[in-house]
């Protein structure tokens, strides 16, 4: 089959590799009909992520069809329509059991890498690193998925893959940020970063009773989009200082709650950016925290920081000061999709949400390399890219 | 502990003192190993088992053990890891006691065979596409609780080592805590079951009670082999 492969960083090529096949009673093989490039892929893009080697098979926000299944799964039979979270949960351990499906105990089977690293072992992401399982990713014609008597959803076939395939990560992920947040009512809630997530983000902060919501970006087209979509305000933080706007935005006081939904490769400006991307550079830090560090100074005392945007190493010069006396609480992790997947899906059928307004490119698997140049480089107004096998 | 010189089958009778201290050392919630840091784990399992018997597996030193010694590759090897799985501690223990399962998820095992009730024949793998054996004992079986071995005399590798399972606070299901300790022969061998574990001893047997949990909770283990890569 043709698979998208990472071959060092900002070289992702298509290539030949053989099929998938049933390697546990518990699995299945699906044809992928839609597979997204996510935002953290351009972390393993750029080469930010340890332990991606080369040809590894990337990729995690997919769906498709089912063609094969282990004799453990009694739940799906062939030609079932399904999207799979990115996230894989056994569906037995304490965690999966408490609806913690991310943090599932028995998924990764590379988990002593990041237990030496992390001090535990979260559960396995398909295509995104031999710490995170080592499995390989979506971007792919066809995919194994383990435990998928508890991993998948069934989608009904009427609807075009465009209105389901992001209940597979980017909408759970986005929708868990605004529920971390435990909205109040007339409560003022700021989303850093308005790709597809913080767009979902935004209109999930709606959903739940937010009096305001603000997006913060500096791409004009993402930022009419938040506009546009999720009825938020915005602010582009090349223009102005996005503390000193939120402040002037929320009567002096500062959003009651942030939502990080860029992650480890944030732009910072000025001298700080600099700093962070040095660093960087040098592998003097793995991680580029400047939306953390503006958030913790933004954020009203007493309120909350949800971060989804992803982290994968260490960060320094954190104004922790900030964050103890004004009393924040910091609540975060890779989204629990097994959790959410229905009750979306149930909101898409029901016509409360239209995910497909985040797609601006549609294109052949076989132009990933291409695919993945104009979202780095936010070229040609790209704002989010599915992928067709 | 005390130990007479060569006589393999010596009486040794550690006082009460001690058989108390290492009860509580192996029943408690501390860590084994470090109580255990002067000891040897199966002359604390034998006593505790109420054997005042004690096998002296590796006293009498010849020259080549000694050189070993020196040199760092005749040093026991010692392990002691905890992982809590979701399920009852009767239903763990019956899986762990049929010793045969064993090998499903401890990789170092090439097989294990069960002669009667206490003893069985194990094989593990060693490097080189080799193997070394030895019969065991059980020296004490705690219905639900507790399993403790030793390996018998002509063992190509002198080992002791127990499980225990322990409820876990609240829902959490059951603490299962492994402690072994291989003590490396002499000659050609002791090279080889240095190499058994590998590198990381720890990391091999924390893998492995790993594996233990995702069979017990998932009902398979969880693996990429055999997946595709673009790695030609």
């Amino acid at each position: 089959m043709k698979a998208v492969c990472w071959n060092g960083a900002n070289d992702v090529r298509v290539q030949s590799v053989p099929d998938p096949t049933i390697l546990n009673p518990r699995d299945a093989i699906i044809k992928i009909t839609s597979t997204a490039i996510c935002g953290s892929d351009l972390h393993i893009y750029g080469g930010y992520i340890p332990t991606v080697q080369q040809g590894d098979i990337i990729g995690h926000e997919f769906m498709g069809e089912v063609v094969e299944v282990g004799k453990g799964v009694n739940n799906l039979k062939i030609g079932d329509r399904v999207v799979v979270p990115s996230t894989i949960g056994c569906g037995n351990c304490h965690y999966c059991q408490g609806d913690m499906w991310s943090l599932c105990d028995n998924s990764n089977p590379n988990g002593w890498i990041e237990e030496k690293l992390f001090g535990n072992i979260t559960s396995a992401i398909y295509g995104y690193s031999h710490m995170l399982g080592g499995y390989a990713g979506a971007q792919a014609e066809y995919i194994r998925v383990p435990f998928a008597d508890v991993g998948v959803v069934k989608v009904p076939p009427d609807l075009p893959d465009e209105m389901l395939l992001f209940i597979s990560d980017a909408i759970p992920t986005g929708y868990m940020g605004a529920e971390l947040c435990d909205i109040q009512p007339g409560d003022t809630v700021a989303v850093w970063g308005c790709g597809a997530v913080g767009q979902f983000a935004m209109i999930s902060a709606y959903m739940m009773g937010a009096e305001k919501v603000i997006g913060i970006d500096r791409f004009p087209e993402r930022l009419e989009m938040a506009k546009k979509f999720a009825k938020a305000e915005v602010i582009n933080y090349e223009e102005v200082n996005a503390g000193e706007a939120l402040k002037e935005m929320t009567g002096g006081r500062g959003p009651d709650a942030c939502i990080d939904a860029v992650g480890l490769e944030a732009h910072g400006v000025g001298l700080e950016g600099f700093y962070d991307e040095t660093k960087q550079k040098l592998k003097l830090e793995t991680d580029r925290p400047h939306v953390l560090r503006e958030m913790m100074v933004a954020c009203r005392k007493g309120g909350t920081l949800s971060i989804m945007g992803v982290y994968g190493g260490f960060v320094d010069k954190l104004p922790f000061g900030a964050a103890f006396n004004k009393g924040l609480t910091f609540r975060m992790g890779q989204m629990h999709g097994q959790k959410y997947m229905h009750s979306l899906l149930q909101m898409i059928l029901d016509g409360k949400l239209d995910p497909s307004f985040v797609v601006t490119h549609q294109l052949p698997l076989e132009q990933a390399p291409h695919a993945y140049n104009i979202f780095q480089q936010k070229k040609d107004n790209c704002i989010k890219v599915v992928l067709k096998p | 502990m005390a130990s007479t010189s060569g006589d393999k089958s010596s009486t040794n009778q550690p006082e009460a003192s001690e058989v108390e201290r290492w009860a509580s050392l192996i029943g408690g919630g501390a860590m084994v190993l470090m109580g255990l840091r002067q000891g040897s784990l199966r002359g604390a399992l034998t006593a505790l088992a109420g054997g005042g018997l004690v096998y002296q597996g590796a006293t009498k030193q010849s020259t080549i053990q000694k050189a070993q010694e020196a040199i760092g590759i005749n040093q026991p090897i010692k392990v002691e890891k905890t992982v809590t799985i979701n399920k009852s501690a009767e239903e763990l223990y019956r899986f762990w006691h049929d010793f045969e399962n064993l090998p499903t998820f401890m990789k170092h095992l090439k097989s294990v065979k069960v002669h009667n009730e206490k003893r069985s024949h194990w094989i593990a793998n060693a490097p080189l596409d080799t193997t070394v054996e030895w019969d065991a004992d059980i020296l004490e079986d705690r219905e639900n609780e507790f399993i403790s071995w030793a390996s018998v005399e002509g063992a190509d590798v002198d080992n002791s080592g127990f499980v225990r399972f322990t409820k876990a606070p609240g829902d959490r299901g059951t603490e299962v805590k492994v402690v072994l300790e291989y003590n490396p022969p002499g000659g050609a061998l002791a090279a080889t079951v240095a190499k058994l574990f590998g590198e990381e001893p720890e990391q091999q047997i924390g893998d492995e009670l790993r594996r233990f949990k995702m069979l017990m909770e998932a009902g398979e283990i969880a693996t990429t082999e055999g997946q595709p890569s673009g790695r030609s």
